[in-house]
């Protein structure tokens, strides 16, 4: 009786955790509901963030007091946030696994500890240092040397690498530094599922006649490939909702498409940052609400992703130890 | 000639075996690569952070307060204390108590539930949190910039790791140990309370501390909730803004005055020196003492 009473009592106090994430989501839709309903489902195909005439009588459209013309839609955030996500995951896949590769079977033992704690580390830095780094050390490096010799070659062939190559502010920065921040979250799952596969696997390659790197390569990695695709799934994850460190070198654009690749961009956690100071001039207080609707909508995908991520780590490979992200 | 012809696209074994070597050669050669290049980005990052931190860190910095964009940042070190410890005493006991639960009922529907939206909760955007506390607690609540609206902010943020750190840290606990106290008669509280949790004790401890890692390194949850504040912390709890030093390296670094880029670099040092501190006691005395027992 009293072990189900201790029981039902600690049940009670753990369900604080699942009653918050429920009263992020509830509260978010409820609070943008007038937004949704005055924006649409125009919200995410308009590419116009505009807080109408803030100077002019309030007017009446939908039932609801709204500056005149004043429109709401995020296609340009979704652009840049899926942009800078993909770029950041091309970069960090190959070198995410090509570091899991090296850590987990060419690093003797002694020094793997120390190694893979450095890069675990990197999951530690806080985003705004990131920011930080990228705003004073990225930008001028990767603006005045890099993107103006990337426009000069490869970008001869290919018009979204083409000049003019900026200042450093933009999209491909927001990539490299996004994909810095994801490159462990891939390398630790990755080189943990390595160790844990089975050594007769490597054995039976070695013993078909293949090099070392061959077993590895192509006996080990496949067996690892679940779980990859998990860790990839959350790498996606950080990468979709990254906040700081965005805004920090993203170059914030409002209402603009990227044409190139240097262009500046905005993501739509760095937007909600970046807009909530003069979405406060809005007296009608639907700008403070369409933002609470792109917040709706980015935890909304991420718990999509993340749900998604570790569903498939869960079902596919049982494993004790999750990284934490 | 047909015969040679055919031969003549055979490589020999010997060959084979080149090529093959040669391919595996560049692929540890490529995979190196990366792992140098990931070590040599994470060294470039604390050496920027430590050298100009160093450079911009006087004893004026920790002992007076920020005036505009210079002075000090002696109330931002008070205010990232006062909300990460806030946010540790709000998320410790619900934190732990969900660690506690998921670990030791591990196989409920109730557990695999929790266990599981906490790791979705880990992945929900900081900045989605920090605007869920501006819209709730100060707008909704009437809070305005305050104490109470950043340590919910940041405990929100924290919750997850601390269930997660605590349930992992109790599944190391030997089931014999739980077997044995369970054959002496105890109840499920006595076991968990007084057996399973004791032993456990240090990996949660580890996991506390990088909580409050996380927390101290959060900018995005606590913009809109917590506002900043040149002054020090007058103690009420809402209806006043406090400083935190992760603001002071977003805004200051954007300033046009070396006085205010110093502080930014100052707070970076700080925070950042801070986070590692935590993370490397974590994983080479805490960690090495708890495996020990």
């Amino acid at each position: 009786m009293r072990a189900m009473k201790f029981r039902a009592w600690l049940a009670l106090v753990a369900g604080i955790l699942p009653a918050t994430l429920a009263a992020i989501v509830l509260f978010l839709a409820l609070y943008s509901w007038p937004a949704m309903h005055f924006n649409g489902l125009g919200f995410v195909v308009r590419d116009t963030w505009n807080l109408g005439n803030l100077y002019a009588d309030p007017i009446m459209r939908h039932g609801m007091q709204v500056q005149p013309g004043a429109t709401y839609g995020i296609l340009f955030l979704i652009v840049g946030t899926l942009a800078s996500t993909l770029i950041a995951l091309a970069i960090a896949l190959p070198m995410g696994i090509g570091a899991a590769i090296f850590l987990a079977e060419a690093v003797p033992a002694q020094l793997r500890l120390w190694i893979s704690f450095l890069v675990e580390l990197l999951m530690a830095i806080p985003s705004v240092v990131f920011g930080l780094w990228g705003y004073v050390v990225v930008i001028p490096f990767l603006g005045h040397h890099f993107y103006p010799l990337l426009a000069r070659t490869l970008g001869k062939a290919i018009p979204f690498l083409g000049a003019p190559s900026g200042s450093g502010y933009g999209l491909l920065t927001a990539g490299i530094v996004l994909s810095l921040m994801i490159v462990p979250i891939i390398a630790a799952t990755l080189r943990d599922a390595l160790v844990s596969q089975p050594a007769s696997l490597r054995e039976a390659a070695l013993g078909l006649g293949a090099t070392r790197f061959e077993a590895l390569w192509k006996v080990m990695l496949p067996g690892t490939r679940k779980t990859l695709i998990g860790a990839t799934f959350l790498a996606l994850g950080r990468a979709l909702g990254e906040t700081m460190a965005v805004l920090m070198v993203s170059g914030n654009a409002l209402n603009y498409l990227p044409h190139r690749i240097y262009d500046p961009v905005s993501t739509m956690a760095a937007f909600i940052v970046s807009q909530l100071d003069s979405a406060l001039q809005d007296p009608t207080g639907l700008a403070v609400r369409s933002l609470a609707e792109i917040a709706f909508v980015l935890a909304i995908i991420s718990i999509i992703v993340n749900a998604l991520a570790r569903l498939l780590l869960l079902v596919w490979n049982n494993s004790q130890r999750s990284v934490m992200v | 000639m047909p015969m040679s012809t055919l031969t003549a696209h055979r490589k020999s074994p010997h060959q084979i075996r080149l090529t093959r070597r040669l391919a595996s050669l560049g692929g540890w050669g490529l995979s190196g690569l990366c792992l140098a290049a990931l070590s040599v980005l994470m060294v470039w990052i604390l050496a920027v952070v430590f050298v100009r931190g160093v450079g911009a860190l006087k004893l004026s910095v920790l002992t007076t307060i920020t005036q505009g964009t210079g002075g000090g940042l002696l109330n931002a070190i008070e205010g990232t204390l006062v909300l990460s410890v806030g946010a540790l005493l709000l998320a410790v006991p619900f934190g732990v108590a969900a660690g506690i639960y998921s670990a030791e009922y591990r196989f409920s529907r109730w557990a695999v539930t929790i266990r599981f939206l906490a790791d979705v909760l880990v992945g929900v955007p900081s900045i989605v949190v920090g605007y869920f506390g501006y819209v709730g607690m100060v707008e909704w609540l009437g809070w305005s910039f305050s104490v109470a609206a950043g340590s919910i902010a940041l405990a929100i943020i924290s919750l997850p790791y601390i269930c997660r750190t605590t349930e992992l840290a109790l599944r190391q606990v030997s089931n014999d140990l739980r077997d044995a106290a369970y054959s002496l008669g105890a109840d499920d509280r006595r076991v968990i309370l007084g057996v399973c949790l004791p032993a456990a004790l240090p990996s949660i401890l580890t996991g506390i501390l990088l909580a409050l890692a996380v927390s101290v390194g959060e900018t995005a949850p606590l913009l809109y909730t917590a506002g900043w504040s040149n002054y020090l912390w007058d103690g009420h709890l809402t209806h006043s803004p406090i400083g935190y030093l992760t603001y002071a390296i977003w805004n200051f670094i954007n300033e046009p005055f070396a006085a205010a880029n110093a502080l930014a670099y100052a707070a970076a040092l700080l925070v950042t020196g801070f986070v590692l501190i935590i993370n490397i006691t974590a994983r080479f005395v805490l960690d090495r003492r708890a495996r020990r027992r």
